[in-house]
């Protein structure tokens, strides 16, 4: 039986009186890695800032880990937000920080772990993302890629059950795409966490997707893996898959 | 009578905006609803004040780079602000034969007044603009998502920190600020004369009463949580890119200064009303 971690229904959001989402309806199965797929300004990102809360959808309802994010409070939101990691566009690294604050900041407030276990656990984190050597670095010592993999590292700090990936190879030469890609690909095999990857890149869904959903003009227009996917008649999924070859 | 149709900002018929009427109910509309959402900001931030858990670690950061960034130019325009105040208020005292009420006037004008406000414009200058940048900075980066996903209230972490550090050492920059004056006017006064410094402090502490000493400290308790709360208010709601970024910046200065001016009209009122 398929256990799911994050459900969502008939989410509707709209700015504006302009609306960016319909009708939304996802499914993330345990340990899937579940790619979105649309044409910038779809609102693919406004679908992953409505599942952590940072936006409340108009109508429509969010559960993970079977929780009704709705239906929280304040504080047991935030309870859950640290079972979910997330990697922003941008990376949204603290610049007054240096890397190792930055990784230690998800754990801000905690007193469960020792000093040794905090240490411990950063080294475990950039040496996933291959950076050791940027830990005391500041974000504006980092390049694009190194700053999406320090990003990736803060997301990880909890070892949370789902992952958010929001645009994680926007504005990165195809190489380094390629490389976050896998490092997105070695994170779900080593810690078996969900992933909803929001992307444009058609070589990120190929190499991270278990499953993919397109999005168009605020609906689900199409699901299925990369290979039915990109083996579709219709011309508008074509044209999104044709453009790699 | 004239229908005026209510729309969004934005939606405002071209060709009208710029009728009387229209234009000023635009302005109220902004007004009033700038006016509600910084009261609504003021409102959380005393409710997170008082809610655990404290961010004091923070806090003690924030009130040391506070401090610590303003004091040297507090320092060289205290001292120029009491050495300029004693020379230019020399000749007209001299003209009366009142030149030994020099040093009184000065420490009555900086401790009740110039002191205060001056320091706290500087301060909105350099630290209400830096908050402001900073914040809106961070807001356009998502850092302060960023924050919220990783679960630590960024009100609490961020602005509650900042404005508590700001409402807190004005007035201790205010006391250095005065302190540093009244020396500038201890030099203004023996550059054309001969004031030895026991008699010259002695003539000081005998002019200054309680009432000039104790309503000029907490209205610099009010400069410095205005200039905190709105540097903060400006940075947090700052719009997106980085022309969002200068505006923040620009307008914590231009309010947190008026703000400054408003608080000082409305302290001096009160202030007399009990001396």
């Amino acid at each position: 039986m398929k256990m799911f971690v994050a459900e969502i229904t008939h989410l509707k959001k709209s700015f504006d009186g302009n609306e960016v989402l319909k009708d939304i309806n996802i499914k993330l199965e345990k340990g899937q890695n579940l790619v979105i797929l649309g044409r910038s300004g779809s609102g693919k990102s406004v679908l992953i800032k409505c599942m952590v809360g940072l936006l409340n959808p108009d109508f429509g309802s969010i559960s993970l880990l079977g929780k009704d994010i709705a239906a929280l409070s304040e504080r047991d939101l935030n309870v859950l937000r640290k079972k979910i990691g997330f990697l922003f566009q941008s990376a949204a690294l603290y610049d007054s920080m240096t890397v190792r604050e930055n990784l230690e900041f998800p754990l801000h407030g905690s007193k469960e772990k020792t000093r040794k276990e905090i240490d411990a656990l950063v080294m475990e984190m950039l040496k996933n993302v291959g950076l050791e050597d940027a830990i005391d670095k500041f974000p504006s010592e980092l390049s694009g890629g190194m700053r999406k993999r320090i990003g990736l590292a803060r997301a990880l700090m909890l070892k949370p059950e789902i992952i958010l990936y929001d645009e994680p190879t926007t504005g990165l030469d195809p190489i380094t795409s390629r490389e976050i890609s896998n490092l997105i690909l070695e994170v779900q095999k080593k810690y078996n966490a969900a992933s909803v990857i929001i992307t444009h890149d058609v070589e990120c869904a190929r190499i991270t997707a278990n499953h993919i959903v397109m999005i168009k003009d605020g609906y689900c227009a199409a699901e299925g893996t990369f290979q039915e996917l990109s083996e579709s008649t219709d011309d508008w999924i074509r044209s999104f898959f044709n453009q790699e070859k | 009578m004239t229908t005026i149709p209510v729309l969004p900002n934005h939606k405002l018929p071209v060709t009208n905006i710029n009728h009387p009427r229209q234009s000023f109910m635009r302005l109220a509309g902004n007004f009033f609803t700038a006016i509600t959402r910084l009261a609504a900001f003021n409102f959380k931030f005393f409710k997170e004040v008082l809610r655990p858990p404290y961010e004091f670690k923070v806090f003690i950061q924030q009130a040391f780079l506070v401090g610590n960034k303003s004091l040297p130019l507090i320092s060289i325009t205290g001292f120029i602000m009491g050495l300029v105040l004693t020379i230019q208020s020399r000749p007209t005292l001299a003209e009366f034969g009142a030149v030994s009420w020099l040093p009184g006037l000065v420490s009555v004008s900086m401790i009740r007044e110039m002191g205060p406000v001056i320091t706290a414009l500087i301060f909105a200058g350099k630290v209400g603009s830096g908050i402001g940048a900073e914040l809106a900075s961070m807001k356009v980066t998502e850092q302060i998502d960023a924050m919220e996903v990783s679960g630590v209230n960024p009100f609490k972490y961020i602005v509650v920190t900042r404005v508590l550090a700001t409402t807190l050492m004005l007035p201790v920059l205010v006391i250095f600020a005065d302190t540093v004056s009244l020396w500038g006017a201890y030099i203004g006064v023996n550059l054309q004369g001969n004031v030895n410094i026991h008699l010259y402090f002695l003539q000081v502490f005998a002019t200054l009463k309680f009432a000039d000493v104790v309503p000029a400290i907490i209205k610099t308790f009010l400069f410095g949580y205005a200039i905190g709360i709105i540097g903060c208010y400006k940075g947090f709601n700052a719009n997106s890119g980085t022309e969002g970024v200068g505006a923040a910046a620009n307008s914590s200065v231009v309010y947190g200064s008026l703000a400054v001016f408003l608080i000082d009209m409305v302290a001096v009122q009160l202030t007399s009303l009990f001396t």
